[in-house]
């Protein structure tokens, strides 16, 4: 007997426009990748928690009973390496940003669908290299790969990983340049630069860091492979190298690759709690503007990771005294956001909860990173539990929470369906308190002196890891909580309107899920962003 | 046309360029390339390292401005231009600012 | 023509000028990240050369100044002869353009011919970084440390090198643009890969000018 299908009588969009595996293998829509894009990532995400998890473990008790030194510092590595190059760098940009970009500009797909969709398998080979490397028994160097005990004395498999990392840096490079492009030359008529909205600014910072920075890791970590493999001596001071100059290099790309990180995460907020408030952003242009500062100033900081390690005490100030600069753009955010919210009549939904506790939670770790930015104190907390924390409220705090609150924001217009509203706001609760329990009692340890990377510690410090780990354990759940509920919402979660939030915005304009072409009629936008008093008069074609 | 997006930064506008022009920045990097190899062969010292570089940027605008078509292209490209040497430069300048000045220091025991 | 320049309009576009804006305007930053990309390089060039000048300046003259210039100049005519099939395409004379990418593809033979020919001589003389490298300085007087002399020639190596890399990979591109012209793909109005290959083989050049006297001509030969 022949069932016949309900979508018959759905109209077309991007999700049943076309079936079968084939069809989004191959498949050149933004929306489409986006989606290939968010399994992946959630994937690399749930292994790089399972170390975390195992890390944390470890931890619960002062000795090294769960395992052994080796085996501790692969787990911190491949929780560093897949967080990084393989969660957080791509997740908000090449899942919410490629979906979106265009559907706000009032595009039909990126600049370069076939670029696109060739910068997905570029980042899924680095994740086959990267797997491949831990199989064979993972590495051991931490996530910077610090020379020379990554090119001359580590036992494991860095070129596999390094070689990851740098086929994976090309997939970043190439949707930067796409988005660029994009932003440049795909907006509808009338959607003028001050009309973006601040997602989109946000995005074009990011974008200008990964082209700059991204080659720059690259051919850092080729230098590393070629040392490593041939001992030319570039990094080995026995033979006249400079290890230092490796941290050059590295931080050049990895300092602006945390705001890489946090500025999609920001532009996620703003319009989150701009749709909560029901009002336009306090101050749009400085919101936009600060997200380019933030990418410029962010290129002169680097030599704060260095400041231990023998780098000259003059640079040292100088990079001190310009780490100061990031907080004025950062600051500025914070304050805009908390003016918009500021008399509005705030709706508590699942993102606004996502959005408000990104801005706690990003102050703390914004204002810690004062601390370390101060030559004199970061001398004290250098390589502790401190610093640990403090990028953790920046990664985890700020990136994961944005991420989770721009799913939860555009998951009706990603898939079509409405989620649970109590558990999702229950599990953004739950995230909230398990994180700060978790990476709270890290700042104490650290202040006290707590080093980071070792598995056994002195039994005083026992008390705040067991807090550590307990909090983990919620934060841990937490995060399984949203998985189970959004899959749950893909078959049987009440089907989505065009607009549910009352928010405005071009990607509002369209059906959920939109249309392979997005738009049944190029839209002519007429209207700065956020005209919610005048929304009505918003029209599309 | 009507729905291009009003942009301020055009680089289609089709500009030929003369074929002289062509000739005559090709005739300018031979000659500076033969003028650079010569002056190596001359003691200036310290000199000689940036007689060659000066030449060098000079060799290289001279291929960007007119080989490139920096010369008539949009706004937007001259800035993407710039952005990647004066990225370049923070690298150069903020790096040696640390190997540069590592030496101004008197530790004790070196 | 027109009627089949259509149809190289892909479905995202509104008209042939969004499509090739967007085309140009990604080659550039493509460019701007191959100019970081070989940045880092130079980064580590001006380093060591920084620490240690004379062991530079001693290993720069073991170099073939007059084989470099030569190369130099090859180079320097390839760039014209790509200028020239640019504007041959732009004025939608395909036979001359597809002589000038021939032209191009030689000239870039050559140039990489010449350089095998250097590397070569650098294996005989272990030049080369790694076990058998030995390096005796001209000047008795005031030696210089070998250790030092292996990181000029590193860098020479991997700088040299990937600037090859890129060269190859332009001669596979200028096969395919060839075999595309033969089909007369190419007309005044869309001949937007031959543009953009033309930026980036003038890029490679500029990266050479650059190579050429960093490597072969930091020292005064004639002391």
């Amino acid at each position: 007997m022949i069932t016949a299908t309900p979508t018959q009588h759905e109209p077309k969009n991007y999700i049943n426009s076309d079936y079968g595996i084939k069809s989004w293998l191959l498949t050149q829509d933004h929306k489409r990748i986006a989606i290939l894009y968010l399994i992946v990532v959630t994937a690399f995400f749930f292994l790089g928690g399972l170390f975390a998890v195992l890390i944390r473990i470890e931890l619960a008790t002062p000795a090294g009973d769960l395992v052994d030194s080796n085996v501790y510092n692969k787990l911190f590595t491949m929780h560093g390496i897949i967080m990084v190059f393989f969660f957080l760098i791509p997740s908000i940009p090449a899942i919410l940003g490629n979906f979106l970009i265009p559907l706000m500009i009032g595009a039909k797909d990126l600049a370069f669908p076939k670029i696109n969709l060739l910068s997905w398998y570029i980042y899924v080979a680095g994740g086959v290299f990267t797997l491949y490397a831990l199989m064979r028994g993972g590495v051991d160097t931490g996530w910077t790969f610090y020379t020379p005990f990554s090119t001359s004395y580590s036992n494991s498999y860095v070129i596999a990983t390094g070689l990851g990392i740098f086929i994976n840096g090309f997939s970043a490079i190439l949707t930067g340049l796409n988005f660029i492009v994009t932003i440049h030359r795909m907006r509808a008529p009338g959607m003028t630069w001050f009309r973006l909205p601040l997602f989109v600014w946000a995005h074009y910072a990011t974008s200008m860091i990964q082209v700059l920075g991204t080659p720059v890791i690259a051919v850092t970590l080729l230098l590393l492979i070629l040392e490593r493999g041939l001992h030319i001596g570039i990094f080995d001071p026995a033979l006249g190298g400079d290890p230092v100059l490796y941290q050059h290099l590295f931080w050049f790309y990895s300092h602006p690759a945390v705001y890489i990180m946090i500025l999609p995460a920001m532009g996620v907020v703003s319009e989150i709690i701009s749709c909560f408030c029901k009002k336009a952003p306090f101050g749009y242009s400085f919101i936009a503007f600060s997200s380019i500062a933030i990418a410029v100033f962010g290129f002169l900081v680097w030599g704060h990771h260095l400041f231990v390690s023998s780098q000259s005490v003059y640079a040292g100030m100088v990079f001190s005294m310009l780490s100061y600069l990031v907080a004025i753009p950062s600051a500025i955010k914070v304050f805009n956001w908390t003016s918009t919210m500021y008399k509005a009549s705030v709706e508590m939904s699942t993102p606004m909860l996502y959005a408000i506790g990104f801005i706690g939670l990003f102050t703390i770790g914004g204002l810690t990173g004062l601390f370390v930015a101060a030559l004199g104190i970061d001398v004290h907390v250098t390589d502790t539990y401190f610093v640990v924390a403090h990028f953790h409220y920046i990664m985890v705090g700020g990136a994961i929470m944005g991420f989770l609150g721009g799913i939860h924001f555009w998951w009706p217009k990603i898939t079509g369906r409405m989620y649970a509203d109590t558990w999702s706001k229950l599990s953004a609760i739950i995230i909230f308190v398990g994180f700060n329990l978790t990476f709270f009692p890290q700042f104490i340890l650290g202040y006290l002196g707590m080093p980071r990377r070792y598995h056994v510690y002195p039994p005083e410090f026992q008390v705040f890891n067991v807090l550590s780990s307990a909090g983990a354990s919620i934060l841990g759940f937490g995060y399984l909580l949203p998985f189970c509920y959004l899959l749950y919402s893909l078959k049987f979660g009440p089907k989505a309107p065009a607009n549910p939030w009352g928010a405005v915005g071009l990607e509002w304009q369209t059906s959920s899920p939109p249309i392979s072409e997005n738009f049944e009629v190029t839209p002519v936008v007429t209207q700065d962003a956020y005209q919610y008093s005048t929304r009505e008069e918003v029209k599309v074609g | 046309m009507a729905n291009h997006p009003p942009e301020t930064e055009h680089s289609t506008t089709h500009h030929i360029v003369p074929t002289r022009v062509y000739y005559g920045v090709f005739a300018a990097l031979l000659v500076l390339t033969g003028v650079t190899t010569w002056i190596a062969y001359i003691d200036l010292g310290r000199f000689n390292i940036y007689v060659a570089l000066t030449i060098a940027v000079i060799k290289a605008s001279l291929v960007m401005l007119f080989f490139m078509h920096v010369r008539y292209s949009s706004k937007l490209t001259k800035v993407i231009v710039a952005s990647g040497v004066f990225w370049l430069m923070i690298m150069f300048l903020m790096t040696m600012s640390d190997l540069a000045t590592r030496g101004w220091m008197r530790v004790p025991g070196r | 023509m027109a009627s089949h320049a259509v149809t190289d309009l892909r479905h995202h576009f509104e008209n042939h000028d969004q499509q090739k804006d967007a085309s140009t305007l990604g080659m550039w930053i493509f460019l701007v990240t191959e100019i970081m990309f070989f940045g880092g390089l130079f980064l580590a060039y001006i380093a060591y050369r920084t620490a240690y000048p004379d062991a530079f300046g001693a290993a720069s003259n073991t170099l073939n100044i007059p084989l470099g210039a030569v190369n130099t100049a090859v180079l320097i005519c390839s760039s014209l002869t790509m200028a020239m099939a640019v504007h041959s395409a732009a004025i939608g004379k395909n036979k001359l353009l597809i002589t000038f990418l021939i032209a191009t593809l030689v000239l870039g033979g050559v140039f990489l011919g010449v350089k095998a020919y250097e590397y070569h001589d650098k294996f005989v003389e272990h030049h080369v970084p790694g076990p058998n490298f030995d390096f005796k300085s001209e000047d008795a007087k005031h030696p210089v440390d070998p250790h030092n002399a292996s990181l000029y020639f590193a860098l020479y190596f991997a700088m040299t090198g990937l600037h090859a890399s890129h060269m190859i990979i332009g001669a596979v591109i200028i096969v395919v643009l060839i075999r595309m012209a033969a089909k007369n793909r190419f007309t005044p109005e869309w001949h937007t890969p031959i543009e953009l290959f033309g930026l980036y083989w003038h890029f490679v050049d500029i990266v050479w000018i650059f190579l050429f006297p960093l490597l072969y001509l930091i020292d005064p030969k004639n002391k």
